[in-house]
């Protein structure tokens, strides 16, 4: 087992996203930042080899090559396929996010009001579709409080709150984790809130709870993120990233 | 059968002000753009615009001639990523803004090309997307309980009808048979399907019988019964990326990008590349890149 004297917090951040997909089986993991994506190919290069991976395009890659080669491919996933997918329920996607509040709502859109925004971002993209039909998490690379929210400004990942019971067309919503460059969360709280599942080597509680303009649960209980093992480590450096881009998103 | 071949000016010539139109491609990948730099040229204004947006919605905007937008998203796929004539417009409050999932938007296309009322998604419940179109997006409630004896309320999502599609592909006959040459087909034929009148732009015109041996049967998205003028317009998507035959002009987008941060650098942009006829562009586009490589 490595320990802390060089691994990195991004390389901690690998194994934390690597974690998201623990018992996904075989469905199609979608990443859309530089951590998630080598968190998806260091889960399928070791507990999750059945997870399938695209080449953010159109193709889906039968190898797991480093971050921005190409290797032999296994079939064919174009965008409208994609959306197939995505109501199939056979799909776990982490996104990003502009803002989330505390029962997991979250926003990529603009922000202000609807029609007169007072910054125009992506729009929702499929947000709306991917929270309401199959596992989400989210990735936040800087955990502060402008992006844990009291409320986001426009609602396009679905949070908990949001849930009709009455309504069976809710039953697959499941936000399953948040990670960021601080710690692990879920939202286990009381109510479906945000709670602190680990906080990665060297973060204090003080640390999160002063980048988070709510509180959240279970943050004083909060174990330490794991270490990757060596195994890890070894396939982060060598196979996934070894021109090292994870470090642009997240700095030691 | 009919020769459709037929100008950029000629084509956009058959447009109104108002109108609704479907824009092909998917955010800055095989868009018509020379159609967009046609419409460009003309005074129609007003439009309402079906995409999935990228630099050609932007460029609409840039003229002021989008009144209403129906999109799930506007990428420029890649940095700033943001398109800054998008984005002004929704800032100042130009544009009414119908914004959905990108899920939905296909759906909508798929409804109005079955000539169908609407069809029922789950995309959209709980978001946002239902306070972006208020009245004008409802609910349907499933007739068929589930074992429960519970029934399911869903999104009915309404048709996508459209007055006009422009959509680029690679190569095309004169009759409007066309092919996709790279990796994904986007939602061309969904557009194509929707509309009430079919604007094709592709990189080359060929045969009929050199088209079907170019591409494998299956590349072949678009047939006669869903397109109504062919216009041969190489490099047509530029600068967007044009599959099997260019890439993004990653260098152009970016100097696009940068010409919308004020008035008098947008001016500029506008005298060398938008105040012309297509030629004229793409001469000014091939001078852009050789300035780059000296």
């Amino acid at each position: 087992m490595t320990t802390t004297t060089d691994t990195t917090r991004a390389e901690i951040c690998a194994v934390a996203c690597a974690e998201i997909f623990s018992g996904a089986g075989e469905i199609m993991a979608s990443p859309m930042a530089t951590l998630p994506s080598i968190g998806a190919r260091l889960a399928k290069l070791t507990t999750e080899p059945d997870l399938l991976l695209s080449d953010g395009e159109a193709l889906l890659m039968a190898e797991t090559p480093a971050l921005g080669d190409k290797g032999a491919i296994e079939g064919w996933i174009p965008f409208r396929k994609v959306f197939d997918v995505v109501a199939s329920g056979r799909r776990h996607v982490v996104m990003g996010a502009n803002q989330i509040d505390r029962y997991g709502n979250q926003n990529l859109s603009a922000f202000g009001p609807l029609q007169h925004p007072t910054r125009q971002m992506f729009g929702s993209r499929g947000a709306p579709g991917n929270t309401i039909n199959h596992a989400t998490s989210y990735w936040v690379p800087k955990h502060s409080s402008r992006v844990f929210c009291e409320q986001v400004d426009i609602v396009c990942g679905v949070g908990y709150d949001k849930i009709d019971p009455s309504n069976p067309a809710f039953r697959y919503l499941h936000i399953h984790r948040v990670v960021t460059n601080l710690g692990v969360f879920d939202f286990g709280g009381p109510g479906h809130t945000m709670r602190a599942l680990s906080l990665h080597p060297g973060v204090t509680a003080d640390e999160v709870a002063a980048n988070t303009s709510f509180e959240i649960a279970g943050l004083h209980e909060a174990e330490p993120t794991r270490y990757p093992t060596d195994e890890e480590l070894r396939l982060i450096r060598e196979v996934i990233d070894p021109r090292g881009i994870r470090n642009r998103e997240v700095p030691q | 059968m009919r020769d459709k071949r037929t100008t950029l000016d000629e084509a956009v010539g058959e447009l109104r002000s108002g109108m609704t139109i479907g824009i092909g491609g998917w955010g800055s990948r095989r868009k018509p753009m020379a159609f967009i730099r046609a419409l460009l040229r003309t005074d129609i204004t007003d439009l309402t615009v079906v995409t999935y947006g990228g630099p050609d919605l932007g460029l609409l905007c840039s003229a002021g001639k989008v009144r209403k937008a129906y999109y799930g998203f506007v990428s420029l796929d890649s940095p700033p990523f943001y398109d800054p004539w998008f984005a002004r417009a929704r800032t100042s409050g130009a544009i009414e803004a119908r914004e959905m999932d990108e899920g939905m938007l296909k759906c909508g296309l798929e409804a109005a090309a079955a000539r169908l009322p609407f069809l029922p998604i789950r995309a959209g419940l709980g978001s946002d997307v239902m306070n972006f179109w208020g009245d004008e997006l409802r609910t349907v409630t499933s007739p068929y309980p589930d074992s429960n004896g519970q029934v399911e309320t869903v999104v009915a999502m309404p048709a996508l009808r459209l007055d006009a599609a422009f959509v680029h592909l690679n190569l095309g006959d004169a009759h409007g048979n066309a092919a996709y040459t790279g990796v994904d087909p986007y939602f061309d034929d969904l557009f194509c399907m929707a509309a009430d009148r079919r604007y094709l732009s592709v990189e080359r015109v060929v045969s009929t019988e050199e088209l079907v041996k170019s591409v494998p049967p299956q590349s072949l998205l678009l047939n006669r019964m869903m397109v109504d003028a062919v216009v041969e317009a190489p490099n047509g998507a530029h600068f967007t990326l044009g599959a099997n035959d260019y890439e993004r002009d990653e260098k152009f987008q970016r100097h696009y990008v940068e010409s919308a941060k004020d008035a008098a650098t947008w001016q500029e942009f506008v005298e060398q590349y938008l105040s012309g006829g297509e030629d004229d562009y793409q001469a000014a586009v091939r001078r852009f890149a050789q300035e780059g490589t000296r």
